[in-house]
């Protein structure tokens, strides 16, 4: 995923030497995300995890990132700046980050969910392209 | 800038050919700026489709314009444009074009519109001692926050400045500084202090007095709880290393280079409440801790007198004594009364005053 995203946010690099055990955060947040997926399964309610409200040490970000991997779908949005929603390996689980027009990250959350809602077609937007057609079709 | 002040926050974005999707992904930006659970989102999104812009009024006193400079470099550009599409910042002496009695007239106006409803912030400590040390369009500082205050629906005070008097109010405090809430008594207010502030704390807070139209919950020292209410020590990535007893004894040893806890070399994170372990700065890119440096503890009252960055928190303070009066003096309400006691405690303090040299830096 980090691969993927325009900004690097790790273009700064501090001379502080990473070990795979600097804290705890990566697997507790795997294990929170697994509650999730049962939550899901069970009940067919989603979760949504917002990654800015952790205290991640430098890396971890990436590592959970690495860890969740890619799946099946990829997909761009174009509003107010780009966005990504992409399915990681663990189908249901959802990275959603939110850029502004500058290229940088605005926000990132885990959703675990069989569809993040930014994706579907709004209602609003459905009435709005409903009336413009119909204008569009009376102009013709 | 006062167009479309009768339109909600929804009908300007619509009017603005942005879609639904959009909406959503600026409530769920909105959400994570200010530290709600994304499970509001679906409440935020129907708050700001209702909401109206509000009047802003910011005024600037003994500061060094650091906060409007870190508000500025947020770097969440469309989010914060949408802000201040949303809000109407009527007045803003560094920001707006108007100068002179064209910008006072339009603060004027403002008020007036806007009476008992605009929201006032301001950055900056306000100096008692003699009114001339601080003057906007030769109005005194004093005057024109009491003035500007009256029908102000709530105040926010931005930066430790105001918040608690700052630098200009440390040791001796040669201009008799004090804050916002020294003077005023019957507005809410709140504190949003740091030098300066984490930029999406103060859109937070402003964002979150346009959506709810309510202040957010605050704790003793006046501070939005949501963004003040845990201590940096305990959202510190290098927390478990404090509790393992593994501490960096000077910048430059092992354990500062393997990123062991910064304690000994005098993080004040244990007893700073602020954001900054998980917000981050410059687009979340570190934070001091991050980059090697211990916390100085910008957002907690009279952080410049605490000691010494350098020194243990477990090594007493010099000072405790005058702390002791700097509060007693927090707590008189009369700013004039104030002021006289802050002048004659600056002689004293002034006398007591020593310059620090690098060897003491090196303690």
């Amino acid at each position: 995923m980090s691969e993927t995203t325009p900004h690097q946010p790790d273009a700064v690099k501090f001379n502080i030497q990473i070990g795979d055990t600097l804290t705890h955060n990566v697997k507790p947040l795997l294990h929170e995300i697994k509650h999730a997926l049962d939550k899901l399964i069970e009940t067919g309610k989603s979760t949504i995890i917002d990654l800015r409200s952790i205290p991640l040490a430098p890396g971890e970000e990436e590592k959970i990132l690495n860890t969740l991997g890619q799946g099946e779908v990829q997909a761009q949005l174009n509003a107010l700046g780009l966005s990504e929603i992409t399915e990681t390996q663990y189908a249901g689980v959802w990275i959603v980050t939110h850029y502004n027009d500058e290229q940088h990250v605005i926000s990132r959350f885990i959703e675990v969910t069989t569809m993040p809602e930014i994706l579907c077609s709004q209602t609003e937007d459905v009435m709005e392209a409903y009336s413009r057609l119909t204008l569009d079709l009376a102009d013709t | 800038m006062t167009n479309n002040k009768d339109k909600t926050l929804g009908e300007t974005l619509r009017s603005q050919g942005i879609s639904r999707r959009s909406f959503l992904k600026y409530c769920a930006a909105t959400a994570s700026m200010m530290a709600l659970s994304p499970a509001m989102i679906p409440k935020i999104a129907h708050a700001l489709e209702s909401a109206r812009r509000p009047s802003v009024i910011w005024l600037s006193f003994q500061e060094c314009t650091g906060c409007t400079e870190s508000l500025t470099r947020a770097h969440t550009a469309t989010i914060e444009s949408l802000i201040f599409d949303a809000i109407s910042l009527d007045y803003h002496h560094t920001l707006q074009a108007a100068s002179g009695h064209a910008a006072e007239e339009a603060r004027e106006a403002a008020m007036k519109e806007n009476f008992g409803k605009y929201l006032l912030v301001v950055d900056g400590s306000i100096p008692m001692d003699n009114p001339g040390y601080s003057t906007i369009a030769g109005i005194s500082n004093y005057d024109m926050l009491m003035e500007s205050a009256k029908g102000a629906a709530a105040i926010i005070a931005v930066g430790t400045c105001a918040t608690y008097g700052g630098i200009p109010h440390a040791n001796p405090n040669p201009t008799g500084a004090v804050s916002v809430g020294d003077l005023i008594k019957d507005k809410p207010i709140i504190n949003v202090p740091g030098c300066p502030p984490i930029p999406v704390v103060i859109t937070g807070v402003l964002t979150h007095f346009l959506t709810f139209g309510t202040i957010p919950e605050l704790d003793h020292i006046g501070r939005p709880k949501v963004f003040y209410g845990q201590s940096i020590h305990d959202r510190c990535y290098r927390r478990p290393f404090y509790d393992k007893g593994l501490f960096a004894e000077t910048f430059d040893d092992e354990g500062a280079k393997k990123g062991w806890c910064l304690y000994k070399l005098g993080c004040k994170g244990p007893t700073t409440y602020n954001a900054c372990a998980t917000t981050k700065w410059n687009d979340g890119t570190s934070w001091p801790i991050e980059a090697g440096h211990p916390c100085l503890g910008c957002s907690e009252p009279d952080f410049w007198d605490g000691g010494g960055f350098y020194k243990s928190l477990s090594m007493p303070t010099e000072n405790i004594a005058q702390t002791a009066v700097y509060a007693a003096a927090g707590a008189v309400a009369a700013g004039v009364a104030l002021g006289a006691m802050n002048k004659s405690k600056k002689n004293s303090a002034a006398k007591a005053h020593n310059k620090t040299t690098i060897d003491d830096l090196e303690k």
